[in-house]
């Protein structure tokens, strides 16, 4: 087998250098951020610093961010959080988000987008405290939600807003003020830093009540031993977001070049949310009559790495709830594959991804399956 | 000169002499340093193997899934426990939220009686604190002065209605491990689920889920030379143990504990539990023999120095001490090139006395100071010398300025003096 393609970083991204020394260094260093000595103090000054990188990145201030284990868990906080009696989720969030229960679901247009004139109806249609959570970026189709809108719209109701923006940063300019937003969700994964660390931004002078009680770390809003390893690699990550997104004309660029592509190799593939405004790194696309979990096998023989949706959920079989969502009929769903490039893509991944996937047939599927 | 400040200034000369470049680390209990074998095994999870574990339809998420799967079998090694018993968390303050919270949530229609012990981590009684305002009804056991719960009071609290037992089995300041197998013993009898917050005892003293008869356990990184950010909880299979999730989202840990799984920590915490298992034996005797080293370097050259703790259920790297007759902050002030402290680390920033010591029946001036010296791997022979002398110079030291001590000495019970009112 030739060098692997990697062409999955919605899922995960390759680490950084910079974090990784970062957090190599924070592994070497001992020290627990809440004891009162010097080595406590050590490593507390190292999560403050990379408080501020983080809290950078978005225009926020330090003290308005609050590591978790990750964006699930700051996603589950915001939520569960705000007490916030009506909870309007958009129907294209991720589970972390979807899965609470006594939720009310925005709904999404076929290209993908929140029907913002469905939200602005449901705020008005009650009058009992509300919290909104809406993405920024849609972790399957790329497709970017008016975020500031919903701020907007939710803020004349009384509600709050909450966005999930783990697959924006480093590749949308975020700005927390000039999103309007309440609370917003980061993962350190997803940015070149490592997994196991995330963060929420909770708005100054806002209230939020803890999921995880104990020892009072973060200011009282997570409790427990803070990662620093992890905290350190995110602080780096988040640090060169602003190159990353700098980068992203280059890699506009390749996925333009792949879609061009899969368009002249198979004319009848359909991509999801071209007629909206997209992250320029992923291309969500279906071959129909074709299952997706057979594209995604076909690829990986072939050293090309590929999702058939969001990879929590990949080991199950069920049609993407995002495509759905947007009204894209079930057997069509069920072929549709994930390519998403980041800093490391090159045209030679394109080449690599054209190669095999062009010469996937109908035909040649049902042998595989049989 | 007159004789006191000559001794005076001998003792500081040759604490002096010995000051060693950076402080002495005997915080052990607050957080281990990662060993660098630890780091090793998670390097490479950084970098070149960065897959998602949960891809399952690509070898980059292959890789890391089987990284994850052999530490989650190191886990399950160590407490004798199979593998798809144990679910990976944020850490232990998680594991002790979820085990709390999650038994409670599911059982508490039937079930609405939780016990625990007053001196368990802030996590727990944070936890059954929270509980108590959604219904729930919550024991807290008393310890007996050497820091061990009464078996007997434990039987008597059980009723009908208990869902669960949550007993740390060792203590974060005094190091005290409880009864753990009678523990679980009784609580199977009568068909009640056992957790402990084990995150100080796993890889210091043997534990065993079978033998201890445990149907929940919660474990740490970072203290036991992993890293901080990862922790663990045990869930028993058979008979099974039903819980709420408490982190929703794309069902990972068999949909117990949402969240993509940190693949560099998971590896971190498994080699760390490797190196434990295949070390245990040896290093508990060397800590031991290193603990009784500074107990008795201090004890024999100091009088009125007084453990916290029971004497032989402790955990081998643990020495919790009062000393009267000085002031608390200026203990720690004069022995400031020792890393120590005066109590668990959440809450070393508070002045208020521990209240784990004030459970125990420890008065409020010796609660104030005492000093939790925690041992561990990397600690020598040197250290606990140059501890030695640190320690015996401080209080010496503040003792000769202490009235307090000097009408000791000539006999006079301070306790029959009656202080003027100003």
């Amino acid at each position: 087998m030739n060098s692997s393609v990697y062409m999955d970083y919605n899922a995960s991204s390759p680490i950084r250098a910079q974090a990784a020394a970062a957090a190599g260094a924070a592994l070497q260093l001992g020290g627990n951020p809440s004891s009162v000595h010097g080595a406590g103090r050590a490593a507390r000054r190292m999560m403050e610093d990379a408080r501020e990188q983080v809290a950078a990145s978005i225009g926020a201030a330090a003290r308005e961010i609050v590591f978790t284990s990750g964006a699930t868990e700051a996603n589950n906080l915001a939520l569960g959080g705000t007490g916030r009696q009506r909870r309007l989720v958009s129907a294209i969030e991720h589970d972390s988000l979807r899965g609470a229960s006594g939720l009310e679901l925005i709904p999404v247009t076929a290209a993908g987008v929140v029907d913002l004139a469905a939200l602005e109806g449901l705020l008005a249609a009650d009058g009992a405290p509300a919290l909104v959570s809406l993405m920024l970026a849609n972790n399957e189709t790329g497709v970017i939600q008016p975020v500031a809108e919903a701020a907007r719209l939710a803020h004349r109701h009384g509600a709050l807003i909450h966005c999930d923006a783990v697959q924006a940063l480093g590749r949308l300019p975020l700005d927390v003020g000039a999103l309007g937003i309440d609370l917003l969700s980061l993962s350190g994964h997803k940015i070149g830093g490592p997994a196991g660390v995330g963060a929420l931004y909770i708005r100054g002078g806002l209230d939020l009540a803890p999921a995880l009680l104990g020892g009072g770390q973060e200011r009282g809003r997570r409790a427990g031993t803070e990662n620093l390893a992890g905290i350190a690699g995110f602080g780096a990550a988040a640090a060169i977001a602003a190159e990353e997104l700098a980068d992203f004309g280059r890699i506009a660029g390749l996925r333009d070049r792949l879609e061009a592509r899969i368009h002249a190799a198979r004319p009848e593939a359909v991509i999801f949310g071209r007629d909206a405004a997209r992250l320029a790194n992923t291309t969500c696309v279906a071959l129909a009559g074709v299952p997706a979990e057979t594209q995604v096998m076909v690829l990986d023989l072939a050293g090309v790495a590929v999702s058939a949706g969001a990879a929590c959920s990949s080991g199950k079989l069920k049609p993407s709830t995002v495509l759905r969502a947007m009204g894209v009929p079930p057997a069509l769903a069920g072929s549709a594959i994930r390519v998403s490039l980041g800093w490391r893509s090159e045209a030679g991944d394109i080449d690599r991804f054209i190669e095999t996937w062009s010469g996937i047939s109908v035909k040649a599927s049902r042998e595989l399956a049989a | 000169m007159n004789v006191q400040a000559q001794k005076l200034a001998e003792v500081t000369e040759v604490a002096g002499r010995n000051r060693p470049v950076t402080p002495i680390y005997l915080d052990y209990q607050a957080t281990t340093p990662t060993d660098p074998r630890v780091v090793d095994a998670m390097l490479p999870y950084f970098t070149q193997k960065f897959g998602n574990p949960h891809s399952r339809n690509h070898q980059f998420g292959w890789e890391s899934e089987e990284a994850v799967e052999k530490a989650r079998e190191q886990i399950a090694s160590i407490i004798g426990a199979d593998p798809r018993e144990v679910i990976f968390t944020s850490g232990a303050t998680e594991s002790n939220n979820l085990a709390l919270k999650g038994v409670m949530g599911f059982h508490k229609d039937k079930k609405n009686h939780l016990i625990t012990c007053v001196t368990e981590h802030k996590c727990v009684l944070d936890s059954a604190r929270h509980l108590e305002m959604d219904g729930v009804e919550v024991t807290y056991l008393p310890v007996q002065p050497n820091g061990l719960i009464d078996l007997a009071v434990l039987e008597a609290a059980i009723t009908p209605k208990t869902a669960l037992v949550s007993i740390m089995a060792a203590n974060n300041e005094i190091g005290v491990v409880q009864p753990l197998a009678e523990i679980g013993a009784l609580c199977r009898s009568k068909g009640v689920y056992f957790h402990t917050d084990a995150a100080q005892a796993v890889g210091k003293i043997p534990m065993d889920v079978e033998a201890m008869k445990i149907d929940l356990m919660s474990i740490s990184g970072h203290k036991i030379y992993g890293p901080k950010g990862i922790g663990a909880l045990y869930v028993r299979r058979k008979p099974r143990v039903r819980l709420e999730a408490m982190i929703h989202g794309g069902g990972q840990e068999r949909g117990m504990r949402s969240g993509t799984l940190p693949t560099p920590l998971c590896v971190g915490l498994g080699e760390a539990c490797a190196i434990a298992q295949a070390e245990m034996p040896e290093e508990a005797k060397r800590l031991e023999a290193l603990r009784d080293r500074l107990h008795r370097g201090i004890t024999e050259r100091l009088p009125e120095v007084y453990l916290n703790g029971d004497e032989n259920h402790r955990l081998p790297g643990n020495l919790n001490l009062s000393f009267a007759y000085v002031e608390g902050e200026g203990l720690m002030m004069g022995i400031k090139d020792l890393a120590v402290s005066s109590g668990s680390a959440c809450t070393s920033a508070s002045l208020e006395p521990s209240y784990v010591l004030r459970a125990l029946g420890v008065n409020e001036e010796l609660a104030h100071t005492s000093i939790r010296f925690g041992l561990g791997r990397f600690t020598t022979v040197d250290e606990i010398d140059m501890a030695i002398e640190q320690v015996v110079s401080a209080v010496s030291r503040l003792r000769e300025l202490s009235p307090l001590w000097e009408m000791a000495q000539e006999g006079i019970d301070i306790k029959s003096i009656k202080w003027a009112e100003h």
